[in-house]
């Protein structure tokens, strides 16, 4: 079979709803795309461990505590459920976090802002794990077949987490105006941030058209942006906090909230390294890494000296 | 792979009494005694199981992706197999 | 208070689990390796659920209608009753998965002596902790013999953990009047027999690593008493931030 007809065949597949499986033929680049979103996926996960568990020691009760614990631990989960798709392509898990440490592959910017009050935790678990559940949702149906079950597995352990952090926020909001100031404090400071988790304006993006093809992405950011705005808004009212835009606005005509440009020089700032946090990140991932050389060496070998012991 | 690289597991739960294994994902460990605990830790935390296999990845063959047509085909084609190909009076019962 | 004596016995199980459980959330995200930063938040876990059932059934003993969180968060440093050896700083790998074992040997068997204790709320707690002790104690073990006879770099730092944390062991069979009276009533096992359990844990676990017991015996202890070594401070620090710096709310 020549490229062309394989290519032809895969795009048929793909236009028939076929799950792309990992043994199946793909292109090149399509591969390539689903390595790159994939592991950029998982670095998120595995980053987005560290803001929240910042505040792990200091939970203000052992119920948020035990469930803050939880979820952080999911997200650890997560991302080894992904970076398990990552391998079913080829792509080593080992590499894939080198190229993490070095600064080669990239992870959601949300990250790279600092989690400063209890609030912001609350925060956090609505709107970053909002947006990302608005992303995830669509990525259930994504055309890889590991990536798409990885997804719902996710999505389903994940409900929990959008509701964990409204619900604490609920309490701030009903609590002394010392809290609800907190709590709008977070809004504040993470509103823009979430909205720029969904990446660039379609225009601006350059892997959109192509992954919309492939059915790899079924949405476009903007779509999704929107999607979260507009199911958020409501959210806020009912916490009676105040989203920072004073251009949000529902239109009626289109039938969705219209907002206010988000600031790109800050997002490309961030993203090329240059946020509150992206150096602390990787410098404790790289850390954990380290330190955790010797323990994984140990075991290797260790059960490089039981199997010649068994064979011997 | 390298020193500290793990190697790669496959992951099977049943995830109750009378039902088949099956595959959930896959997992690093050292030997299969932490693959064990850590598939528990990793894909039982929200009590899906009552009994984990892991085998190690490299020891699972696959059938060939071009192989396809010879492996699976033929069968296609001998419907004989399945009762639907066989007609029964109507009122007979039991069958 | 009706039973002071049976408060303060539970009071001092439920400050192990909780500073323990507090210490092993520190590695959440910054495990030597996704699966393990996994496993040990679920024993993290495990100690806060248990820390959560023991302080209620505190509160009960108490009898003055204060909430786990009020025994868990608003108490000063000398009012704690854990053993020394649960405050200890998480080090290196090596220094928490021995100071989770030398911990889990202990809890082991005394949970399976309190499952036979009259006072069925205890014997409950122990009943249903004693599941997750027992994983708690296999995943240690696994990895104490697996730094031991692993390279010869995790066998020293195996090996230097058990050196620096032999001394704080001790005082997990603390003895005092609290005991003496339950234990005159049967309501909880006597610590010498736990003891030896746990000696024999100890050494099977230790001989399969390749490691040794340290010769010397010099043993500390205060924590049983509310004496804390300085790390307790930095601790209580953090677990106590929030309901300090904002008394009196609901979060």
């Amino acid at each position: 079979m020549t490229l062309a007809e394989q290519e032809k065949r895969f795009q048929e597949k793909i236009d028939n709803e076929i799950k792309i499986e990992p043994n199946d033929w793909m292109p090149d680049a399509y591969r390539q795309t689903l390595i790159r979103q994939i592991s950029q996926h998982a670095h998120s996960e595995v980053v987005g461990m560290l803001p929240e568990g910042n505040w792990i020691t200091r939970a203000p009760n052992l119920r948020r505590k035990a469930v803050l614990l939880a979820k952080v631990q999911d997200e650890a989960g997560h991302g080894l459920y992904l970076y398990s798709a990552t391998e079913t392509l080829g792509a080593d898990r080992e590499q894939t976090i080198d190229d993490l440490h070095s600064g080669k592959a990239k992870y959601s910017s949300i990250f790279n802002y600092p989690a400063l009050t209890w609030a912001d935790i609350g925060a956090i678990g609505w709107l970053v794990d909002g947006a990302a559940i608005m992303n995830q949702v669509a990525l259930c149906r994504t055309s890889y077949g590991p990536y798409a079950r990885a997804m719902v597995k996710i999505c389903k352990e994940e409900s929990f987490h959008q509701r964990q952090g409204y619900e604490s926020l609920m309490v701030l909001c009903n609590g002394t105006p010392q809290q609800k100031a907190m709590a709008q404090d977070a809004l504040n400071r993470f509103w823009w941030p979430a909205l720029m988790m969904f990446g660039p304006n379609d225009a601006e993006s350059t892997h959109s058209e192509q992954s919309i093809n492939w059915k790899i992405k079924r949405f476009t950011n903007d779509e999704l942006r929107q999607s979260f705005v507009d199911a958020t808004v409501p959210q806020a009212e009912i916490l009676g906090l105040t989203i920072p835009d004073p251009n949000l606005k529902w239109n009626e005509e289109r039938g969705h909230y219209d907002f206010s440009e988000i600031n790109w020089d800050e997002f490309w700032q961030v993203v090329k390294g240059n946020g509150p946090c992206n150096k602390e990140r990787i410098e404790a991932r790289v850390k954990a890494k380290q330190n955790g050389l010797w323990v994984r060496e140990a075991a290797n070998a260790y059960a490089k000296k039981r199997a010649m012991k068994k064979s011997a | 792979m390298s020193n500290t690289e793990w190697p790669l597991w496959e992951v099977f739960i049943r995830s109750k009494q009378g039902l088949n294994h099956k595959h959930v994902g896959s997992l690093r460990a050292p030997d299969a005694t932490l693959a064990l605990e850590n598939a528990r830790d990793v894909y039982t935390r929200r009590s899906e199981g009552i009994s984990i296999w892991v085998v190690e990845s490299s020891n699972i063959h696959a059938t060939d992706i071009d192989e396809v047509a010879e492996f699976f085909e033929p069968s296609d084609t001998k419907i004989y197999r399945h009762p639907t190909f066989y007609e029964v009076p109507e009122g007979v019962k039991h069958m | 208070m009706q039973q002071p004596a049976l408060f303060e016995y539970v009071l001092r199980m439920a400050d192990d689990s909780l500073i323990l459980g507090q210490r092993l959330g520190e590695w959440c995200g910054h495990g030597p390796i996704l699966e393990e930063d996994i496993a040990m938040t679920n024993i993290s876990l495990d100690l806060i659920g248990q820390a959560i059932s023991l302080y209620d059934l505190a509160a009960e003993l108490e009898g003055g209608g204060k909430t786990h969180d009020d025994l868990a968060f608003l108490r000063f440093e000398n009012q704690y009753k854990n053993v020394l050896l649960v405050e200890q700083p998480n080090g290196d790998f090596a220094m928490t998965m021995l100071r989770q074992f030398f911990f889990d040997a202990f809890r082991k068997p005394l949970y399976e002596a309190l499952c036979k204790s009259p006072i069925t709320q205890l014997a409950a707690i122990a009943e249903k902790s004693l599941k997750e002790t027992r994983y708690h104690l296999k995943h240690s073990s696994e990895w104490v013999i697996r730094m031991g006879d692993g390279t010869e770099e995790s066998h020293q730092r195996a090996q230097a953990a058990i050196d620096h944390l032999w001394r704080y062991t001790a005082e997990l069979f603390y003895e005092d009047t609290i005991d003496e009276q339950l234990q005159a009533q049967q309501q909880v096992p006597v610590l010498k027999e736990i003891q030896a359990a746990w000696m024999e844990t100890v050494k099977a676990v230790l001989s399969e690593a390749t490691l040794v017991l340290p010769t010397n015996n010099w043993k500390f202890e205060g924590g049983r008493q509310g004496r804390h070594s300085e790390h307790m401070g930095y601790l209580l620090a953090e677990l106590q931030y929030m309901q300090r710096a904002y008394p009196d709310m609901q979060w």
